[in-house]
């Protein structure tokens, strides 16, 4: 009984241990699946993964409307005041006054990449990017204001 | 077909002719030490660059790719670096063994080489107890690291030294077992002679499952001896930061590093000599044919190919297997290795005897 075991012991012992072998010998012989990125050289074809996170931005089409109607969902939702929102009254066609965003005030260099705005957000005005080379020599410049001038909101966003 | 034994003949007739015998023998061993340092040199280069582009493509990594084509000069560049550091050697330490103790590693590792026989008719010194030899010299490297671990004055490294003594002193037996099978098959301890009784085949064939199973053990005691992972408790980097070497910087450092990785050459070379046939090229019973090509081949490259096979095995367990706790260690040894050892050798010896082998 006592052999029966070490000998399964054995067996066993070293069956998990070719089996990892053969795992890292598969990844020797396919180099091509190497994850490695060459950074600075493969800037241009980095293959990023999808879900990377590099800053918010908010999405305009060709007419420069945008879809942020200003309700503050994401400022409430960010959990280290990286987002302000301004915002301002506007009177629309049919002469009633209505909540719209100024300013979307968005201080990149607070941003821990949480994803928690987009994820707030009601109307999907906001979502991640994947451009990642922030680094300016001054604070300042990393304070975006991501709505554009003279942008307006989106028909029938509500 | 060329060889190197030609070319030492060469050498030799030519320095008897100029000088007297005494003599002759001063040049030819300063001559071996010269080609033995040279051969270190080299394949502490091409060792620690396999070993990185090895451990790399296992990780789905690159690698090293700056320096040079390909990162071919990459370990150049860090030789170059070491040489040019500073040696600093700290205040607390006992400075006459903790300065001599890598060069005990170096001397231990050198002393292996004598009865190698990297080629047909060249070796450096074919004694008649060559495996003998060697499993007492190779036990001389624990001295050094013993040494480097208790000179340090530091923690760790005595942690990490009395560690590797324990495993040395333990894998030193299943070693020496899975070695005395081939010694009992081919009836020798002189390395050329076991050379020589493979060439009808080599021994990890001919001497069916107990020869194979003496291969594996020696496989493990080999890693375990040289302290490379699964077993560099010795120098485990999450618990005793280097180990032994912790204190050392610059060359010294440097001395340590390329004792290891000639050691791992020197059981490789050790393991192929006795279970694949050191330089001998692989014949197939009588396959005429076929076994006149397999010697076209020099016999060098047989050597070297089937060194490196071994040691690509090697680094192969370092890069997939976890390491062991120390009395995980020494359960492999004491409850595994050592029993399987032993029944493995009454096998070989009743095979020996009745002659079931090839």
């Amino acid at each position: 009984m006592f052999l029966k075991e070490y000998i399964s012991d054995i067996t066993g012992a070293v069956g998990s241990l070719l089996k990892g072998m053969r795992r890292t010998g598969y990844y020797f012989l396919h180099r091509g699946e190497a994850i490695t990125q060459q950074y600075p050289d493969n800037r241009d074809h980095m293959g990023l993964p999808e879900r990377f996170r590099g800053e918010v931005v908010m999405p305009h089409n060709e007419q420069n409307e945008h879809r942020c109607t200003g309700c503050t969902a994401c400022e409430l939702a960010c959990p280290n005041g990286t987002i302000k929102v301004v915002t301002k009254f506007e009177v629309n066609a049919e002469g009633k006054r209505k909540k719209a965003v100024d300013r979307f005030i968005y201080h990149l260099e607070l941003c821990t990449m949480c994803n928690l705005c987009i994820e707030a957000c009601p109307t999907d005005a906001i979502k991640m990017a994947q451009h990642f080379e922030h680094s300016v020599y001054d604070r300042s410049q990393l304070t975006k204001i991501l709505n554009r001038p003279e942008s307006k909101l989106q028909d029938g966003v509500e | 077909m060329w060889s190197f034994a030609a070319l030492a003949d060469l050498i030799h007739e030519e320095l008897n002719a100029q000088l007297d015998p005494s003599w002759v023998l001063a040049v030819e061993m300063i001559l071996v030490g010269l080609s033995a340092i040279g051969l270190f040199a080299l394949l502490g280069l091409v060792l620690v660059l396999m070993e990185r582009k090895v451990s790399a493509f296992m990780q789905i990594r690159l690698g090293p790719n700056r320096v040079g084509p390909a990162g071919l000069l990459q370990t150049l560049a860090d030789t170059l670096k070491l040489l040019v550091k500073e040696g600093i050697t700290p205040n607390g330490v006992d400075r006459l063994m903790f300065n001599g103790a890598p060069f005990i590693a170096m001397i231990a590792a050198m002393l292996l080489l004598a009865p190698i026989a990297f080629a047909r008719d060249f070796q450096i010194w074919d004694l008649n107890i060559g495996v003998l030899y060697v499993s007492a010299v190779s036990s001389l490297n624990v001295i050094a690291i013993l040494m480097a671990g208790w000179s340090s004055n530091n923690k760790y490294s005595l942690l990490g030294a009395m560690r590797s003594g324990a495993q040395i002193v333990s894998y030193e037996l299943s070693a020496g077992l899975s070695v005395l099978t081939i010694v009992v098959l081919a009836g020798s301890l002189q390395m050329s002679e076991i050379v020589a009784s493979q060439a009808d085949g080599w021994w990890v064939f001919k001497g069916h499952v107990p020869a194979l199973l003496a291969f594996v053990i020696f496989l493990i005691a080999a890693t375990a001896e040289t302290n490379r992972a699964p077993f560099d408790l010795s120098e485990a980097e999450s618990e005793l930061t280097a180990g032994f070497h912790t204190e050392y910087s610059g060359m010294k450092f440097a001395l340590f590093f390329l004792a290891e990785y000639i050691n791992v050459f020197i059981v490789c070379a050790i393991g192929a000599t006795l279970f694949l046939g050191g330089w001998m090229p692989l014949h197939i019973g009588h396959w005429a044919g076929f076994n006149q090509v397999m010697d076209w081949i020099p016999s060098s490259i047989w050597f070297f190919g089937k060194t490196f096979f071994l040691i690509f095995v090697i680094m192969w367990f370092r890069w997939t297997f976890p390491r062991l706790r120390i009395d995980q260690l020494l359960d492999l040894e004491w409850k595994y290795l050592l029993p399987i050892g032993m029944v493995n050798i009454l096998l070989v010896t009743a095979v020996a005897i009745l002659g079931w082998h090839f």
